[in-house]
């Protein structure tokens, strides 16, 4: 049961989106992030969902996995909508009890709801193309210049990717532990929250141990195989910015400058 | 001089104990010389100091006393290490313990790109180091979907793709099933055979060990057994009291012997016994 937990969203695919240099993706969702900050009026939403559709589009993602993704956060969408609404004071409408509805309650609650979902989706569009590997050689290439500041940026990487590597495997091991403390008697599934809790015990500790044990082994198995940190080392696929990133990205800068400036107009 | 591979000078390891401060010897005074393109194997049974022995051929522990040399090259001079690990490769017992990338090409190249080789060069690398061990149509996989026969075969790629004289095998095949077993040995025996790989090869199953060149048993630290495989499976009762078990045919000429049948007691594998005996 375990196993059909999916880690990252990766929707594999072979478009022109997906063939992007991943620090272009990631710069371009940091300016999709800060220009919804920026936006304080409703039509420059057109211009955003403009923007993700053209991407769901040419990425061919079917729209059910994004509204999917969604979901897990649809409460605080709904705690949001309900705070504006009720909290803004202006122009009363109606009332419920004693809660009033305003005027600017009820759009400011309405543009907050959107900039949240616009955020989510936005930002499942980049997990959704690109895969957990060219995300960290990303991350990685990016943070690089502020080695010099000391930020362990290859480090951080390399921690990505073990963790990446090694989920499936402790999933499969935890599975592989409850199955043989339930067929010792162990109970996981009744019981109230705290007895629960109580009951994950025999599987945690043993859980714990192993990954201590892999962990050791792993750092044997990567000295044995010269790994001595990030300086010196190179890639099997180096990232390299060709024509078409640098048209996408100075495209994508005008864009959504042009949508931040629509604030002071 | 030069066709020495790897050897071992009076080498000692010592290490405290856990549980009081007592001294603990894993490896005591082994004198041992690997010659390029052998085959060698060693047994003995959990404790005998075999892994520790590994683990100082490839400098991961340095030894209390003596001196190992791999290619002429002390494995105590810090300058050296660099080289001897990635000229005496290690592959280790748990598959999954060793793979680091998330992807079976990236995982493979993660030994060259530690050495600093140019991108070009590891993509030839990593795509005969694949070849070699049969898993060139996995290269886009996850390790975690492959057997564990086939992630071991990565493993060995990796090594591979750091272009090793030597392969150290520190008993590879424990964790897998008989047909993961079966591919791996033919992987090993494959790279000895026609690659020229020195192979050390540490092993708990008798089967594998018919293969080599030379065995060496080891109890307690010490090398107590050494010659080809004929020579030391003949001695039936001796490696017995060292707590081993011989292959299976040669227990068989060893009971018939016993009954009093005269045969040869070298025998090492079903067809010879047919032979001799049909």
């Amino acid at each position: 049961m375990l196993k059909d937990i999916t880690i990252g969203q990766y929707f594999p695919g072979d478009s022109i989106i997906h063939k992007l240099d991943p620090r272009v993706k990631i710069l371009i969702i940091a300016l999709f992030i800060t220009s919804l900050f920026f936006i304080n009026s409703f039509y420059p939403y057109i211009f955003i969902l403009l923007f993700i559709s053209m991407v769901v589009k040419v990425a061919s993602l079917p729209v059910k996995v994004i509204l999917k993704g969604l979901k897990p956060l649809i409460f605080i969408i709904l705690i949001t909508f309900a705070i504006n609404i009720f909290m803004t004071k202006g122009e009363v409408l109606f009332n419920i009890g004693p809660l009033t509805v305003t005027k600017e309650g009820l759009s400011t609650a309405v543009f907050m709801a959107l900039r949240l979902i616009f955020l989510i989706v936005g930002t499942s569009l980049l997990t959704l193309t690109t895969s957990p590997i060219a995300l960290t050689d990303g991350i990685e290439k990016l943070l690089s210049p502020f080695k010099k500041v000391g930020l362990p940026a290859h480090e951080l990487a390399m921690m990505m990717t073990i963790a990446l590597r090694f989920i499936p495997t402790l999933l499969e091991e935890t599975d592989k532990i409850m199955k043989a403390q339930m067929a010792r008697g162990a109970d996981f599934e009744s019981g109230n929250i705290l007895n629960r809790a109580k009951n994950l015990v025999p599987l945690l500790v043993p859980l714990f141990i192993n990954a201590f044990r892999r962990a050791d082994e792993l750092a044997t198995a990567m000295e044995a195989r010269c790994y001595r940190g990030g300086d010196h080392r190179t890639r099997l696929n180096d990232l390299k910015l060709d024509r078409k990133d640098i048209v996408i990205f100075t495209s994508m800068l005008v864009f959504f400058g042009l949508i931040i400036s629509t604030r002071y107009m | 001089m030069n066709d020495v591979m790897i050897r071992l000078e009076n080498v000692t390891y010592e290490y405290k104990s856990y549980i009081d401060d007592s001294i603990l010897t894993a490896v005591n005074n082994v004198s041992l010389e690997v010659k390029k393109g052998e085959f060698l194997v060693i047994l003995g049974h959990n404790g005998s100091g075999k892994s520790t022995m590994a683990k100082m051929m490839n400098g991961l522990i340095l030894p209390t006393k003596g001196d190992i040399y791999v290619m002429g090259k002390n494995t105590k001079d810090e300058e050296n290490i660099w080289e001897i690990r990635s000229k005496a490769g290690m592959v280790f017992q748990n598959p999954d313990n060793q793979l680091v990338a998330t992807i079976v090409e990236e995982d493979v190249a993660f030994g060259p790109e530690n050495l600093g080789i140019p991108p070009a060069e590891i993509r030839k690398r990593v795509d005969e180091a694949l070849e070699l061990v049969e898993m060139s149509e996995y290269k886009k996989h996850a390790p975690h979907l492959l057997s564990g026969g086939q992630k071991q075969r990565v493993a060995i790629a990796g090594i591979l793709a750091m272009k090793p004289d030597c392969i150290i095998f520190d008993e590879p095949t424990a964790m897998l099933d008989p047909n993961g077993r079966l591919e791996v040995m033919n992987t090993i025996k494959k790279l000895n055979k026609e690659e020229g790989k020195t192979i050390i090869l540490i092993t708990h199953y008798m089967d594998e060990a018919v293969e080599a060149d030379r065995i060496m048993v080891m109890s307690q630290g010490e090398i107590v057994l050494q010659g080809t495989p004929r020579e030391v499976f003949s001695q039936v009762d001796r490696v017995k009291e060292l707590g081993l078990d011989v292959p299976q045919v040669t227990e068989l000429v060893y009971e018939l012997r016993k009954e009093g049948i005269d045969i040869r007691n070298d025998v090492l594998n079903v067809e010879e016994l047919v032979d001799i005996l049909c």
